[in-house]
């Protein structure tokens, strides 16, 4: 579980986050909505520890804990899927894995584990240099959750995916909600959040604006489907910004 | 549920195999870095010594082709050049013909004796002797002065004899004698060469590591692996120790084969005819390598520093070249102001290496004194600055 309490971050001129909290449940998927710019990238960063907050805090499953220790609880899946294109997929994946000080046995067990699980068995010892945005995204989210984490962070997933590995990945993320993870993705397309997510976070300017499952967003707003929503929620907070 | 990483040592190990494996992999790193740069030094070492060779050694005994038309009126003046060390070559041809000779380039220059010219000696007149050269062609100057000297050195043999035998000292009319003494042996021209050695060493040290520097801070910026790295549970310092481990390793292989070509290339060059120990073995290279050893620990150190500030592998590509030239520095001014080793010279990285490495090639001792201040002094600036680059990576702004 991750309990965002009241991020406030600022660059130079630009204030990215003000007063944004949310909680990301357990065996849910959480979708950080909005606008290019409105701070999703910002907020992920703060929680991977990779930032730091000018104020508010972060709890993963319950602690306020630091740096290291939120990040060994974490499997993040930045925007850009950070392979080194010179390696093979195995060696991306098994670097992290030895940072992460798992053992050489089960790093070549979970290894080859995801490769059956995303059909990689055929790429898994070429170099990355030459592989489709699809296969690039297979070996970086198995480098993510080599450790098998609990909480799971996801930037723009599925952006750049075509139909079929869009359909994958999302019956992926489904799965790791089935087993009890706290998934968090952040999306700035209405479809991709409605189609996943049990619980939605509209940002806007770098405030939460609104939150809660689909429906309660309806409510909230009184709007008539969740792309109405969207909009008027961006748009309070841009009121306030 | 695995809290922290590997540990510290285990991190930087695993970091530096990690960035050397992919560098490796790198054909335009490879290339630069074990093959150009080792190949640049010693082939230009080589040719610079054996022009300087060629010219020493060839202007002493190398003669003059002096082809003179009208020879047979001058038997005197022909004979005291063949004495000094001309060849004289008698043409029989016109003066326009000479001077075509001249002009197309067949011959440096042509020396035309007039047919009175015995007849006015024997008058105690002057007789007009004739020089035809191109004055604009730098090639050919070298043999000009030396064949104007040769005239000029005649000129004056013949003109004391004129006033000895009219009963005057000749040094009447020579008020002052300038006597130059020359100072330059072919040992000091050596230590000139032996400058540009140690920069090629120095600079090989450098270059070695350059691109790996680049890609593991720059690059891995730019294609956004860095990221997902610093969400990991490790240290930064971890990381950057990896890194800088690597390019060192890097520097330090380039830095080996390097020396390695020089020791061969050292084979066929004729440095004993500028005085310069020929021994240039594999034992004076290892004492070689090991003194600008620390300097690996430094260029990497300051080439991170720089890499923290930029954004994308042309801009660190950029800033680096330039950094590049900042221990070359030293180097250059001390070849100019002719330093000799000294303690506190020591304490001044890559001046320190320098010295120390021209005293061994020369085959000279080497104060241990100096080279512990060097290795210290060098090992000490490096670790600030190794501190610094720590310090940088931990800014947010490295994400960018």
């Amino acid at each position: 579980m991750i309990v965002v309490e009241r991020l406030t971050k600022r660059f130079d001129a630009v204030q990215a986050l003000q007063d944004a909290s949310f909680v990301a449940q357990d065996g849910q998927i959480t979708g950080l909505l909005g606008a290019n710019g409105a701070g999703k990238s910002t907020t992920l960063r703060i929680i991977s520890s990779v930032l730091q907050a000018d104020s508010g805090r972060v709890a993963i499953d319950g602690e306020h804990a630091d740096p290291m220790t939120a990040r060994s609880r974490l499997g993040v899946l930045p925007h850009a899927s950070g392979l080194y294109p010179k390696l093979t997929a195995r060696e991306n994946i098994r670097y992290h894995a030895v940072l992460r000080g798992l053992s050489a046995d089960l790093i070549e067990q979970r290894i080859g584990e995801w490769c059956a699980r995303l059909e990689m068995a055929e790429i898994i010892d070429r170099r990355i240099e030459g592989f489709s945005h699809g296969q690039k995204l297979k070996v970086a989210l198995t480098r993510a959750l080599i450790h098998a984490p609990r909480n799971v962070i996801l930037d723009e997933p599925t952006s750049g995916l075509d139909i079929g590995a869009t359909r994958a990945l999302r019956d992926l993320i489904r799965g790791l909600r089935d087993q009890g993870c706290c998934v968090l993705l952040s999306s700035h397309i209405m479809q991709e959040v409605s189609a996943l997510c049990d619980d939605i976070v509209i940002i806007a300017h770098g405030r939460v604006v609104t939150s809660g499952s689909p429906q309660q967003i309806l409510q909230h707003t009184g709007a008539a489907d969740l792309e109405e929503a969207f909009m008027r929620a961006s748009r309070e907070g841009a009121s306030h910004a | 549920m695995h809290s922290g990483g590997p540990g510290f040592w285990r991190t930087v190990i695993t970091v530096l195999h990690k960035e050397v494996l992919e560098n490796v992999r790198d054909r335009r790193t490879i290339l630069s870095a074990f093959l150009f740069v080792p190949l640049l030094g010693p082939l230009m070492f080589a040719f610079m010594t054996s022009f300087v060779v060629d010219r020493i050694v060839g202007e002493a005994d190398e003669r003059l082709r002096l082809p003179v038309v009208g020879a047979d009126y001058a038997p005197n003046l022909l004979a005291f050049a063949t004495e000094n060390g001309a060849d004289v070559a008698k043409l029989d041809i016109a003066i326009d013909a000479a001077r075509t000779l001249v002009v197309t380039g067949e011959e440096d220059l042509i020396l035309i004796v007039p047919s009175d010219i015995d007849e006015r000696l024997r008058a105690g007149e002057a007789a007009s002797l004739e020089l035809i050269a191109d004055s604009s062609n730098n090639k050919t100057q070298r043999h000009v002065r030396r064949a104007r000297a040769l005239i000029d050195a005649y000129n004056d043999k013949v003109g004391r004899l004129r006033l000895l035998a009219r009963g005057i000292d000749p040094s009447v009319i020579e008020p002052f004698r300038l006597n130059q003494i020359d100072t330059a042996t072919p040992s000091g021209r050596a230590v000139a060469l032996l400058g540009t050695l140690t920069y090629f060493l120095l600079f090989s040290l450098l270059m070695g590591g350059l691109y790996l520097a680049i890609d593991v801070t720059a690059g891995e910026r730019e294609r956004g692996s860095l990221e997902s790295l610093l969400a990991l549970p490790v240290q930064r310092s971890a990381l950057i120790l990896g890194k800088i481990g690597a390019t060192m390793a890097f520097m330090i292989a380039s830095l080996c084969i390097t020396l390695a070509v020089i020791v061969i290339t050292m084979q066929f060059l004729p440095l004993y005819k500028l005085g310069m120990s020929s021994q240039f073995g594999a034992l004076t290279a290892a004492k070689i390598g090991a003194v600008m050893l620390p300097m690996a620990l430094l260029g990497a150190s300051l080439f991170f520093v720089v890499g923290s500030f930029t954004r994308t592998y042309r801009e660190a590509q950029t800033w680096i070249g330039l950094v590049l030239a900042i221990p070359t520095l030293p180097i250059a001014f001390a070849s100019m102001a002719n330093f000799r080793p000294t303690n506190w010279l020591m304490a001044v990285p890559s001046l320190s290496q320098h010295l120390l490495a021209t005293n061994l090639l020369r085959g000279d001792a080497v104060n241990p004194i100096h080279v512990a201040v060097s290795v210290v002094s060098t090992l000490l600036l490096g670790a600030v600055l190794l501190g610094l680059a720590t310090q940088l990576y931990r800014r947010e702004k490295l994400l960018g």
